[in-house]
């Protein structure tokens, strides 16, 4: 079981409540595809990834973003069983879409960058920031466990 | 980048001790505390190093190869240490540049700091 402090879950939540995730999303997936080319193995079906500038303007890139934000909104909900909540999620991540689990913790650092584009030195200082990283290796660590 | 090396080599390094205690293992003989003088002075070091092989980016072996024999047989940091404090540099720009840390500049300052660790770490067996 994963223990929150009361000043971590204050952080979390906060960060998580000046988010705006349709906004987010989207960023955060195409610098995750641009800064980590290899990670557009997954989305061939998804046309245009030929370049940063086609990769930013992809609808359908930018709809996944938004996917993923709410996949992250239900461990915001759920965070002292964020393991139980993402069961089914794993499964699906590693039987149908056969994502080496490596890249989610890519696609996290990929959301801490754009908060803390958005949020500045202040907004995201240094606790702030290990509230959000033990927040997302939790959810990282969920969504890789039930791989077999 | 070098009148703001102390700022952002120190925050850079803050956030690292935050967001990843172990790291602190490194430096007991220091003192790490916020804005303290040796966090400053050891925040400077490591952006102005990466400032030199930034200056001599083709050449980085080279240039480095006296840190890199320091880090090897002298720090002997384990090297999954470095992603860690790469990471916290990336974060420290991100803050600070907003939406000029483009992907394309996060790309290839990534690629740097990748370059630059791996010959910082060459060394070690």
């Amino acid at each position: 079981m994963v223990e929150w402090t009361d000043a971590e879950r204050t952080a979390i939540i906060g960060l998580w409540g000046k988010l705006n995730i349709d906004e987010i999303g989207p960023q955060a997936l195409s610098r995750c595809l641009i800064v980590y080319p290899w990670t557009q193995r997954y989305f061939s079906t998804f046309g245009n990834l030929s370049s940063p500038a086609a990769i930013m303007g992809n609808a359908k890139v930018a709809a996944h973003g938004r996917t993923v934000m709410g996949g992250l909104e239900r461990a915001i909900k759920n965070m002292d069983n964020i393991k139980a909540t993402y069961a089914a999620l794993s499964v699906m991540h590693s039987e149908k879409l056969h994502v080496d689990p490596d890249n989610f913790k890519l696609l996290a650092d990929c959301i801490t960058v754009c908060a803390a584009m958005k949020f500045g030195p202040s907004g995201f200082n240094a606790d702030i920031q290990e509230a959000w990283q033990k927040f997302l290796s939790v959810v990282v660590s969920a969504l890789g466990r039930q791989y077999h | 980048m070098i009148p703001v090396a102390e700022d952002i080599g120190s925050e850079a390094l803050l956030r690292m001790f935050t967001t990843f205690p172990k790291t602190k293992t490194y430096f007991s003989h220091l003192d790490i505390s916020p804005n303290s003088d040796h966090l400053r002075c050891h925040g400077k070091k490591i952006v102005q190093a990466l400032a030199e092989g930034a200056r001599n980016i083709s050449t980085l072996a080279t240039t480095l190869a006296p840190l890199s024999r320091f880090h090897a047989y002298l720090l002997r940091i384990h090297p999954t240490n470095f992603k860690l404090l790469n990471h916290c540099i990336l974060v420290t720009l991100a803050c600070h540049m907003g939406d000029n840390f483009t992907p394309v500049a996060h790309a290839a300052i990534d690629k740097f700091l990748s370059a630059f660790s791996a010959v910082l770490a060459e060394k070690f067996r």
